[in-house]
């Protein structure tokens, strides 16, 4: 089996004649976690949705666990072991929070069940006490959570994980993150999006600074971290 | 409480006690009333096929009177012209072909969506509807009138009887409960999950591995055999088809059947095909514009209680007690 779990070489996506990725550069290896940061706009969702398959890249090569992917069906890349939870959350209104969980249930890539219903209630005590609530009467920070569980329900390789925080009450966030780790710990890959950047460069290993559709910083979190000026003058506002 | 677009999982005494004063209701002994009831049993069918489409699926179709009629053409066709023709044969083969054209059709209608979708399941039954109206094969406008209704025999028992009218609505009634258990049945189901999730988010359920185009496929093609099962029973009731079974305007009504009942919930699509059916002979008794009043009443109920007769319940109670509306 290879290494890298998700990859893309060169890769370009236009969004009507707008040109978003300028031949980006991207990977995951197995369990690492890899930041992806930069502004608004600079293309972080439109290279997660081009390796997806939600977004059909007009040049370059994607790879999933080794096998070329390149704008490929997305129910094809999510059965490769990829899990992605979208910016602005993605539950379903109309199916029970018990529905959201179950519908998702799927063994991994090789055949292991290790997250299952009561595992994810486990992780989240939030759940399992709303399980029979519909969907669109939980709070935000309940949503995300609902969304993450519902990921982890796949038994993915790859968690990804766009804005996971965004608009959420600080004690909530800081419960986002310590699932974020936790799941860090049991060797599931993530590539995580957010604003927070001190939150990302402490759970991950790797990040990837992107301007404008092109990569301008690849390099381990300390490194980042040593380098207050890179982080001003790139995320900064 | 059932939320809007939440199947109503939890009346079955509502069910229940329908289910009992549908199967009392011939003890009236009213020959009109039981055809017209009849007649009404089998459009509710009709209208939930439609349902596990619109209500469910998100897919909006303007042509399911395709299937419909075409169910009811293939016991009009099999049905020789001095023999009746064999119902255990005739049924399955009904809801089969309805299955088989609904399926072909499938295959091309459910890549498109919204508006396209509604255009392209339109232009397909328009092709259905000429090819009974326009060929030796259909007999053309003037229909088929059948000499025979089916036969349901067992050896030398016979079954059924359907020239005895309530034969007709006790098949009916218990085809009604057949597909209304199966259709909730399946909506708990993973598959019915899966179709639920594209309604709400199509994208989504690919992301999360779902090979969306399978599903709709499976769910159009089910509609159209139980939309067939309906249009068979409407032949076997009438003894009679026409192409007009298959024609847009009736395409159209089990549409606003499902509206007005309120879509998702099964329930709420056989109670539209009531509250439809029983407005339509109101108004045709008092007025020859009685589709003016129809018109009428419906767009009002569509402005006033949009989640359809089904969601009256909730809203009488949270009226009463101040709960949540819904």
């Amino acid at each position: 089996m290879s290494d890298s779990l998700l990859e893309a070489r060169d890769l370009h996506a236009y969004y009507g004649t707008s040109h978003v990725l300028h031949g980006v550069d991207f990977r995951v290896a197995r369990g690492e976690a890899v930041g992806l940061m930069g502004r608004n706009g600079m293309g972080k969702t439109t290279l997660l949705r081009a390796m997806l398959g939600l977004v059909k890249p007009r040049g370059g090569r994607v790879w999933v666990q080794g096998t070329p992917m390149t704008g490929a069906e997305p129910y094809r890349v999510a059965r490769r072991g990829i899990a992605y939870v979208p910016e602005g959350r993605g539950i379903f209104p109309n199916l029970t929070v018990r529905e959201n969980l179950v519908m998702a249930a799927r063994p991994g890539l090789d055949g292991r069940r290790a997250w299952t219903l009561d595992r994810v209630m486990g992780t989240f005590p939030r759940l399992g006490e709303r399980l029979e609530h519909g969907g669109a009467q939980l709070s935000g920070g309940e949503q995300q959570m609902l969304t993450i569980g519902r990921a982890l329900m796949t038994n993915p390789d790859l968690l990804i994980l766009d804005e996971a925080t965004e608009g959420l009450a600080p004690q909530i966030a800081a419960e986002i993150w310590r699932i974020i780790r936790d799941v860090k710990g049991h060797g599931i890959a993530t590539v995580i999006v957010d604003k927070n950047h001190a939150a990302v460069t402490s759970v991950t290993d790797r990040n990837v600074i992107l301007v404008k559709g092109r990569v301008v910083f690849t390099g381990d979190s300390s490194s980042l971290r040593a380098d207050p000026e890179l982080l001003q003058k790139h995320l900064g506002v | 409480m059932a939320l809007p677009g939440e199947p109503a999982t939890r009346r079955p005494w509502a069910i229940l006690a329908a289910g009992l004063a549908l199967a009392l209701f011939p003890l009236l002994d009213s020959p009109f009333y039981l055809e017209l009831i009849t007649k009404v049993m089998i459009l509710a069918i009709f209208a939930m096929s439609l349902d596990l489409l619109v209500g469910i699926t998100g897919l909006v179709s303007l042509g399911h009177a395709a299937y419909f009629g075409i169910g009811a053409y293939v016991l009009a066709l099999r049905t020789p012209r001095y023999d009746p023709a064999s119902f255990w044969t005739t049924l399955p083969l009904a809801v089969g072909l309805s299955a088989l054209a609904a399926f072909l059709v499938g295959i091309f209608v459910v890549r498109v969506k919204s508006t396209y979708f509604i255009m392209a399941t339109l232009a397909f039954a328009q092709m259905f509807y000429f090819l009974f109206h326009d060929t030796e094969f259909g007999r053309g406008s003037d229909g088929i009138t059948m000499n025979f209704k089916p036969a349901a025999a067992i050896g030398d028992l016979q079954v059924f009887d359907f020239g005895n009218p309530r034969t007709t609505y006790f098949v009916a009634l218990g085809a009604l409960a057949l597909v209304l258990g199966f259709l909730r049945f399946l909506l708990g189901s993973p598959f019915g999950r899966a179709l639920r999730g594209i309604k709400a988010n199509e994208q989504r359920m690919r992301s999360l591995g779902f090979r969306t185009y399978h599903y709709k496929l499976a769910s159009f093609t089910l509609a159209g055999a139980l939309a067939g099962l309906a249009g068979y029973l409407s032949a076997l009731q009438y003894g009679y088809v026409n192409p007009e079974l298959l024609s847009w305007h009736q395409s159209g009504n089990v549409l606003l059947m499902v509206i007005l009942g309120g879509p998702g919930t099964f329930t709420g699509a056989a109670l539209g095909a009531f509250g439809f059916a029983l407005l339509q002979e109101v108004f045709q008794a008092a007025t020859l514009r009685w589709q003016l009043l129809l018109g009428a009443t419906i767009v009002l109920l569509v402005l006033f209680v949009p989640g359809g007769l089904a969601s009256l319940r909730a809203r009488f109670r949270a009226a009463l007690v101040g709960g949540p509306r819904p």
